[in-house]
């Protein structure tokens, strides 16, 4: 039988007035696994706390994969359904290509640091 | 210069080693970290497609990986188990009536990153290579 990996913490959340910031813990965002758990910690933050404005720092991230983008979207939708709003901020140039080439740029709302992301809401 | 061929089981820490052996390849070869970015990201969701979509997880299945680096380009073929796939079936993953699903960009990723993508025979396997970009 499978063990469980032990639960660690992947995300750092702080608010900023009635902005949840998240930072990732991770430098990189790969795995099935892993991605999963991120996703379920995000949308916890929707679903059970309660969170309308999600800031998402890229600033820590050094690789990320397509698999993370889904979960993105996700908590995008979810923010939408009550009138929230998702912003990310603070991408290093390469990554910024991923949402580019999969054109997520255009649906997201990107900015290119904390600040900005703080004011697009 | 000679390539490299390897083969690995269904296994995500095994394509991730195999990932750092490319690495240092090319950073041996000085090519600039943009290329490098690029050519990690399509290793990443092509060896994923492999072990995941084509091979299922079997760990009875391998996937067989050759690469080269030479002066100018990066080129890789990876080929897996499986029953293969159509490229042309994936649906658009930029069309707003699929932007919602959760997979289906990784091949975008790989012809956005990579100078060719090519897959071959049933689908099981596919090349790609990288020409390695002029310093400024």
């Amino acid at each position: 039988m499978a063990s469980q990996p032990p639960r660690r913490r992947r995300l750092e959340v702080e608010d900023i007035g009635d902005i949840a910031v998240v930072n990732f813990v991770d430098k990189k965002i790969l795995d099935e696994q892993n991605i999963q758990m991120i996703g379920d910690d995000l949308f916890r933050l929707v679903d059970e706390l309660g969170r309308r404005k999600v800031l998402l720092n890229f600033g820590n991230v050094e690789f990320m994969s397509s698999a993370a983008l889904g979960k993105l979207i996700t908590l995008h939708r979810k923010l939408q359904a009550v009138q929230g709003k998702l912003v990310l901020c603070k991408i290093a140039k390469d990554i910024l290509d991923v949402f580019k080439i999969t054109k997520l740029d255009k649906i997201l709302t990107i900015t290119p640091d904390e600040q900005a992301g703080l004011q697009a809401f | 210069m000679s390539a490299t061929e390897l083969s690995i089981p269904s296994d995500l820490a095994e394509a991730r080693r195999v990932q750092g052996l490319i690495e240092e390849a090319l950073q041996a070869s000085a090519f600039s970290e943009h290329d490098i970015f690029a050519i990690k990201l399509a290793l990443e969701e092509a060896l994923v497609n492999a072990i995941k979509h084509g091979n299922q997880m079997d760990p009875d299945k391998r996937v067989y990986i050759i690469f080269q680096v030479t002066t100018d380009r990066f080129e890789i073929r990876i080929t897996d188990e499986g029953e293969g796939f159509n490229p042309e079936d994936v649906p658009d993953p930029t069309d707003e009536r699929f932007i919602d699903r959760p997979s289906g960009r990784g091949l975008l990723l790989m012809r956005g990153f990579m100078t060719t993508v090519e897959y071959h025979g049933k689908g099981n396997s596919v090349s790609m290579s990288k020409v390695r970009e002029i310093s400024p």
